[in-house]
């Protein structure tokens, strides 16, 4: 057993999901635990850089910064794309975002190790995800690494999901309420055009029709 | 015996450079520099603090704009809001708080991690990789389980 797995409350169900029992009494609603295929690979790679740095494109979470911070040891940089998004939607300038994207992140070129972009990308429409895929391009260092998760239908759910690294195979899916939904749903094609600049590193589908994708910076020759 | 804690309430306002050598609370608003390098700052619920800050321990319940660095631990309850870098070896966010920067938890005086043992993260596709001497784990191609494909 691996020295970093943590002993979750869960049961099996028939699905494959692993469902998580309330922990407390004040836990309000069913969180569900999903096996990722794609996290190992991720923080092995981030693992193996000299003082890494990640950027986190979801809310923060205290459980994932003790994890990357103690565990992984990285330097993490939280960039709640999320709020921006709702906001945006909220005030009725989503058509902006492709340029407010193109100035958010105020990272240099080349400077950080991993992007943590969960499913950012079912939130945006082509072109502002055509111009958040550059931005993160561009802020990769060769050989870093771009975890996201993309969806296999839209929905009329107005709902984000938080990720918890609940350890290096499992995360934990919270709920919480959005201004917009996930109206767009990439194909695979499209996710490669994209991120042109990077190389499928691995690509996972799960039963959910969710799309596990890591990419990987080339190296310099 | 009973030991009195510092405390500026939250009527008052304070611009420039403070430092002290005992605990603190602040409930009011100070901008410029806040530096208690063997004590515990604790930022209340209403205080608003616009500054660089260095301590043994920070506590955020109110608003920090500013870098923060800890010698032991920052903690930013759920009322608490931090925009900027924090440096400390320890770091707890709790639910419902807002944070907007950069955490670094790393030892400067500890083993880089590229001298770290390897072994703790070990991916279904890197185990393979570990038995032939590779140096980055690759995918190895999986059958479809029930759970997933890797395409």
């Amino acid at each position: 057993m691996s020295r970093l797995s943590r002993q979750i409350p869960r049961s099996d169900d028939e699905s494959g999901r692993v469902v998580v029992e309330p922990r407390t009494v004040a836990a309000v609603s069913t969180e569900t635990v999903y096996a990722s295929k794609t996290l190992a690979n991720f923080l092995s790679l981030v693992f193996a850089r000299p003082a890494p740095s990640v950027v986190d494109l979801g809310p923060v979470i205290g459980s994932n910064i003790t994890f990357l911070g103690e565990r992984v040891g990285c330097k993490i940089h939280i960039e709640d794309l999320y709020a921006d998004i709702d906001r945006h939607v909220r005030q009725g300038e989503a058509d902006q975002l492709p340029e407010f994207l193109s100035g958010r992140l105020a990272l240099p070129d080349a400077s950080v190790d991993a992007v943590l972009g969960w499913d950012v990308f079912d939130y945006l429409a082509p072109a502002a995800a055509g111009v958040l895929a550059a931005e993160l391009v561009r802020i990769l260092r060769p050989g870093g690494v771009l975890l996201g998760f993309f969806g296999a239908r839209a929905s009329d759910d107005p709902r984000y999901t938080k990720y918890f690294i609940e350890d290096e195979t499992h995360l934990r899916y919270r709920f919480y309420p959005s201004s917009c939904v996930r109206r767009w749903v990439l194909q695979n094609r499209d996710i490669n055009i994209m991120f042109a600049g990077l190389e499928l590193f691995d690509s996972v589908l799960l039963k959910s029709g969710v799309r596990e994708i890591l990419f990987r910076k080339r190296e310099l020759s | 015996m009973h030991e009195e804690l510092a405390s500026i309430g939250k009527s008052i306002v304070i611009n420039g450079e403070l430092s002290g050598s005992e605990d603190l609370t602040i409930e009011g608003r100070v901008d410029g520099k806040i530096e208690l390098r063997d004590h515990v700052l604790t930022v209340g619920s209403n205080g608003k603090i616009k500054a660089q800050v260095s301590a043994k321990a920070i506590v955020v319940l109110g608003h920090v704009q500013g870098n923060l660095t800890a010698t032991e631990k920052v903690d930013i309850k759920d009322s608490g809001s931090v925009e900027g870098d924090i440096v400390a070896p320890r770091v707890a966010i709790a639910d419902g708080s807002h944070f907007r920067g950069s955490i670094d938890m790393q030892k400067k005086d500890g083993p880089a991690a590229a001298d770290r043992p390897l072994g703790g993260f070990k991916a279904e596709s890197s185990k393979k990789a570990d038995t032939q001497k590779s140096e980055t784990p690759k995918p190895e191609p999986s059958p479809v389980n029930g759970e997933f494909i890797r395409v």
